[in-house]
């Protein structure tokens, strides 16, 4: 590795812990910010939950999958709510257009994405905790009681939610806010194939080979075996960890690439479209 | 042995698709110099601070600060170095204070609260600290924005426009600001401007571009002699309308 990239890759505690409190401070200084993180996980939650009640009353498959449609639904906003919190606060730095001060100061890239991660997971916190109390209180759906299944599933989601919100803001920060968008439109492109709320079975054969090459595929199906079946399975788990590391290892080498790309295009002093 | 200059520009190019922003432009900044960066809209002054800073990679050529090959080597000096722009802004949600932490934090700045507090004293904004920065006034901002540039008392300091949209008063405050952190902290400062008078007053070097290219760089009292011209204005008007060189030979 050349002494440029080395540099690149060194991190600091105390530059990460500066970008965290930016965003901290940021979040208690708008409520209106606090409220968007429960709101529409809460909503999404009560729409599915209901729909799932009317349906378990009608169908005896559904009354034995009892809280399939719920997990799904939070598992599926652990996914999308995650990178969402690392696009935002990412675009929170080009909406203040104060991108060129942090990219002038000491901080290092692989600092800044470590903090946007940390805060994603706080942001996350924040809007799924309420929710996770709502599906208890409303639904009888406790999603820790899935255990250290959960644990596996939030890991793997997260690392998902991670490598696609760094490869967002990679885009976001060479192209400017015109790619904005992308930010809240690009886990939907996956949703139809990573099978959130049925079996991988149902989809075409050559699209079963595209699911399994996404590793939230893996989550989902482990979440309907444990729910269903009452099994753990591992194997999804560990596959679903290897693709993720080899996807989170590629989308930091993009993302390095496109800020790359930015010095080049002169798109670090600019924060407009 | 010969100091090694604080800023060393050497061929510097910068193409963009088929615009050549900067075109092999080379200057060198002695240790605690105060230089202007003059030139009119699109003479890639900008461009020229931006790869300095490491912001902007480089077509060809090379930019050196205290030492370090920008962009490659920039973080054995930017933490020794700051920038301030009208152009970038600071979270207009966070108050002053915060920011001011922020950025003291990135800078790794010791006894943090007591810098904030000798800088807020300095720059006048102790009544601002905690009010956001977003509700201040244009001159209350850019004092914010010097604030957070001096935050790390850099020994390399780069100001693109400082006073920019300021009114005379505090545009005056400003350079006057500028002038005494120089003088104290041995500094280097290059100031990109379109303001003459500004130039004239705090730089004691002026390099004039056009076109991505130096068209003249002297001290002001040598430039001003050379061109038989009384104010840096009718200096710069000269050479951005092209009269550069009938200027000088009349002058002569």
């Amino acid at each position: 590795m050349s002494r440029p990239a080395a540099q690149a890759l060194t991190l600091s505690s105390h530059r990460v812990g500066a970008m965290v409190l930016r965003y901290l401070y940021l979040l208690r200084s708008s409520w209106s910010r606090v409220l968007e993180l429960i709101y529409w996980p809460a909503v999404q939650l009560l729409v599915w939950g209901f729909l799932q009640f009317y349906i378990a009353q009608n169908s005896g498959f559904f009354a034995r999958a009892g809280g399939v449609f719920i997990g799904a639904v939070m598992m599926w906003d652990i996914l999308f709510r995650g990178q969402l919190g690392f696009s935002i606060s990412f675009l929170e730095e080009m909406w203040s257009r104060n991108l060129g001060n942090l990219m002038i100061s000491p901080l290092r890239p692989i600092e800044f994405v470590a903090a946007l991660m940390i805060m994603s997971i706080v942001r996350l916190a924040i809007g799924m905790l309420p929710v996770t109390l709502i599906a208890i209180a409303f639904f009888g759906f406790n999603i820790y009681g899935l255990g250290l299944a959960l644990a596996a599933f939030f890991m793997n989601l997260i690392l998902t939610s991670w490598s696609v919100g760094v490869v967002v803001s990679g885009v976001v920060m060479r192209n400017g806010m015109g790619a904005e968008s992308l930010a809240w439109t690009m886990m939907f492109l996956i949703m139809p194939v990573i099978c959130v709320y049925y079996p991988v079975g149902v989809l075409p054969h050559w699209l079963q080979y595209v699911a399994w090459a996404l590793p939230p595929t893996y989550v989902f199906e482990g979440m309907r075996a444990l729910i269903l079946d009452g099994r753990f399975r591992a194997d999804l788990m560990i596959a679903a960890f290897a693709l993720n590391a080899a996807y989170f290892a590629v989308s930091v080498v993009v993302f390095l690439q496109l800020l790359k790309s930015a010095r080049r295009n002169g798109s670090l002093l600019q924060s407009g479209e | 042995m010969e100091q090694e200059p604080a800023i060393a520009v050497d061929r510097l190019v910068k193409v963009y698709k088929t615009t050549r922003a900067v075109d092999g432009i080379s200057f060198a900044l002695e240790s605690g110099s105060i230089t202007g960066l003059l030139g009119g809209n699109g003479a890639g002054k900008t461009t020229t601070i931006a790869m300095i800073l490491g912001l902007v990679l480089p077509t060809s050529g090379s930019a050196r600060v205290l030492g370090a090959e920008m962009p490659g080597q920039r973080y054995q000096v930017l933490h020794r170095m700051n920038f301030e722009s009208p152009y970038i802004d600071m979270p207009h949600r966070l108050t002053v204070r915060e920011n001011l932490t922020v950025f003291g934090r990135l800078y790794a700045v010791e006894d943090l609260a007591g810098r904030i507090a000798q800088i807020a004293q300095e720059l006048d904004l102790a009544e601002f600290l905690d009010r956001a920065t977003g509700k201040l006034s244009a001159g209350q901002k850019t004092r914010v924005a010097l604030a957070k540039a001096l935050i790390n008392s850099p020994e390399v300091l780069l100001l693109d426009e400082p006073t920019a949209s300021l009114d005379p008063d505090t545009a005056d405050w400003v350079r006057t600001h500028l002038e005494r952190y120089r003088e104290e902290r041995g500094a280097t400062v290059l100031l990109a401007s379109h303001n003459m008078a500004e130039v004239e007053r705090l730089c004691e070097r002026v390099i004039i571009m056009k076109r991505g290219r130096i068209e003249d760089d002297d001290t002001p009292a040598r430039l001003l002699a050379r061109y038989g011209r009384e104010t840096l204005e009718d200096v710069f008007l000269d050479v951005a309308r092209g009269r550069g060189e009938a200027a000088r030979e009349a002058a002569q």
